[in-house]
C-alpha cells in the first residue's frame, strides 16, 4: 500500500482535497478508489460555474466494470474542470492525486467531514482488515 | 462461506482483486481489466471457469430425455465429442438456463451450466430425469480452464498429453474429445478461437502455471465479461431469465422446430409467441456520443417504443460503448437510451460487434 500524500484532506467517500494558494480547492478521487473501480473509461464533468453542495453529486466516473459518483467534498461554485480527462480517463489510474485531478471548487457555503490523512488511512486499514 | 476454485492459490500469487460471484471467490482482474481483454484478442488468456457446473448425463434414453428436456435438439449430435449451445425452458417457454451439451454416444453426455444457477438447473434435471431412468451426476471435483486467443491452441498444446495433442489441434470449433483424465472442446464464451479443458481438480494448478509460464496472462470475470458482450454471447440472469423467451433473447437459432413431432419442455408456449409474430426483439446498440451504456438503462426507439439494455458496458476493441438490448419489435431508425436523465444517441447494429480480433459494426 502507498503511503498517501500528507498535504491532502479526505473523505469517507475516498476522495481528496487540496487546498490551493489562491483559495481554490481541487478534488480527485484516491489512489484506493481508482484501484476499486479498475481502468476508468469516461468521466462525466459538471459546468463550469456550477454551484455544488457539500454531499451532492458532483461527476461520474466511469470504470470498464462500473459507473460511480463523486460527490462535493465541501459546498461552493466549480470554477474549473479538468478536461483533459475526457480524451484520457485513465489519467486517473495512472496518476490519481496529479494529472487525474477532477475538479477545482471555489469554496462557499457548508463543509462536510473531512479527514486527515491519518484518519483516512484509519478507514483504509479499517477496510483491509 | 464462500466456495474456492482448485485454482484459488494461484489467482491471489497472480495478484488477483477476488470478488463473491454466485458464492465462489473468483477473480475480477488482476491488475488491469482492459490489458487481459486485449490479451485475449491478439494472444492468448487463460479464465477459471472451475465454479462451472459440469454434469455427467447416463442412462438407455438419455437422448429421448434430452430431446424433450431442451429447446434445441441433440439429435443434431452424431460425432463422439461434438457440442451443442441450448436453453434449458419451462413450460412458459421462459429460460431456466443456457448451457452447452457435450455427446458422447447416445447414452452417455455431459452438461456445463451456469455457477449461479446450479442447484434450481440439479433440481429441474433430477425432477425431468427420473421418468426416463437417466442418472444424473455433478461433476464437482473435475476444474476447467479455459485458454483463448489466437494463439492459444499453440501455446497450450504442449500441456497436452503427446499422445493426444495432435488430435487437439485438429478439432474443428465446438468439438471435444477425451485426452485421457482430461476433456479438451474447441469452444470458449469470448468471440476468439481457444480450448477449454476440463481435468481433475488436482491437475488444475500445474496447468494453469505451465500456461502462465509460457506467456499466456490469466484473465478474470471482468474480462470475460466484455470479451463475451463484443462477441454478443448471452448472460443468463442479464440477457435472458426464466421470464423471456429465447426469441425475445436473441437465441431464437438455438430452437430446433424440426422434427415438428419433437415434443419438448416449452415448445406449445414458444409456437404461440411465434405465431403472433410481435415479439421482443433482442439487438445490438453502439453509443454514439461519449459515456457508457449501463445494464437496466432505458432504450427509446423513435417510432416503435421502449425497450431495456440488458447487457452494457465499455468495448475496450472498439474504444466505445456498446449494448445488447431487448426492445419492441418494429421498423428501427433512430434510438436514444437515458443515461442520468440525458437522452443520448445510439445506432442499432448487427451483431457480433467483434469477432476473432475484427470489428464487425461500422464504427
Amino acid at each position: 500500500m502507498s503511503e498517501l500524500p500528507g498535504d491532502l484532506q479526505y473523505t469517507s467517500d475516498h476522495e481528496w482535497l487540496r487546498r490551493e494558494d489562491d483559495g481554490s480547492v481541487t478534488v480527485g478521487i484516491t489512489d484506493h478508489a481508482q484501484s476499486a473501480l479498475g481502468d476508468l473509461v469516461y468521466v462525466e464533468l459538471p459546468e463550469v460555474n456550477q454551484e455544488v453542495e457539500a454531499g451532492g453529486d458532483m461527476a461520474v466516473v466511469e470504470s470498464v466494470k462500473a459507473a460511480s459518483d463523486v460527490y462535493a467534498p465541501i459546498g461552493g461554485t466549480v470554477v474549473a474542470v479538468n478536461e483533459a480527462l475526457s480524451d484520457d480517463p485513465e489519467a486517473i489510474n495512472n496518476d490519481p492525486y496529479g494529472d487525474g485531478w477532477i475538479v477545482k471548487l471555489e469554496p462557499g457555503g457548508d463543509e462536510g467531514e473531512l479527514l486527515s490523512p491519518d484518519a483516512y488511512q484509519a478507514l483504509l486499514d479499517d477496510i483491509d482488515s | 462461506m464462500t466456495k474456492k476454485t482448485p485454482l484459488f492459490d494461484q489467482h491471489v500469487a497472480a495478484g488477483a482483486r477476488i470478488v463473491d460471484f454466485g458464492g465462489w471467490d473468483m477473480p475480477l482482474h488482476y491488475g488491469s481489466q482492459k490489458e487481459e481483454h486485449y490479451a485475449v484478442r491478439q494472444h492468448a488468456g487463460v479464465f477459471d471457469v472451475s465454479h462451472m457446473t459440469i454434469v455427467d448425463l447416463a442412462g438407455e434414453r438419455a437422448r429421448d430425455f434430452l430431446r424433450y428436456l431442451l429447446a434445441n435438439d441433440v439429435a443434431k449430435l452424431t460425432a463422439s465429442g461434438k457440442a451443442l449451445y441450448t436453453c434449458m425452458l419451462n413450460e412458459q417457454g421462459g429460460v431456466i438456463d443456457d448451457l452447452i451439451v457435450y455427446f458422447v454416444d447416445n447414452t452417455h453426455y455431459r452438461l456445463v451450466v451456469n455457477a449461479a444457477t446450479r442447484e434450481k438447473d440439479l433440481a429441474w434435471l433430477r425432477k425431468q430425469a427420473g421418468e426416463f431412468d437417466v442418472k444424473v451426476s455433478e461433476r464437482a471435483e473435475l476444474a476447467m480452464l479455459a485458454v483463448q486467443g489466437p494463439r492459444a491452441r499453440e501455446i497450450a498444446a504442449p500441456c497436452i498429453e503427446s499422445e493426444f495433442r495432435d488430435a487437439a489441434l485438429g478439432l474443428k470449433p465446438f468439438h471435444g474429445m477425451d485426452a485421457g483424465d482430461w476433456f479438451v472442446a474447441r469452444t470458449g464464451y469470448t468471440g476468439e478461437d481457444g480450448w477449454e479443458v476440463v481435468l481433475p481438480a488436482a491437475e488444475a494448478p500445474k496447468l494453469w502455471d505451465r500456461l502462465l509460464a509460457a506467456g499466456v496472462r490469466p484473465c478474470g470475470l471482468g474480462a470475460r465479461d466484455t470479451l463475451r458482450l463484443e462477441a454478443a454471447m448471452n448472460l443468463y440472469g442479464n440477457d435472458m431469465d426464466e421470464t423471456v423467451s429465447p426469441l425475445e433473447s436473441g437465441l431464437g437459432w438455438t430452437v430446433a422446430w424440426e422434427p415438428a413431432d419433437r415434443d419438448f419442455i416449452g415448445r406449445t408456449a414458444l409456437e404461440k409467441q411465434r405465431a403472433e409474430g410481435d415479439t421482443r426483439r433482442f439487438v445490438g446498440l453502439l453509443l454514439e456520443d461519449k459515456g457508457v451504456l449501463r445494464d437496466h438503462q432505458r432504450v427509446v426507439v423513435d417510432g416503435v417504443g421502449e425497450g431495456e439494455i440488458t447487457s452494457g458496458g465499455f468495448s475496450p476493441t472498439i474504444g466505445r460503448s456498446i449494448a445488447l438490448a431487448r426492445v419492441p419489435a418494429g421498423d428501427y431508425g433512430s434510438a436514444q437510451v437515458d443515461i442520468r436523465g440525458k437522452l443520448l444517441n445510439v445506432r442499432i447494429v448487427k451483431v457480433p460487434f467483434v469477432r476473432n480480433g475484427e470489428i464487425r459494426i461500422d464504427v
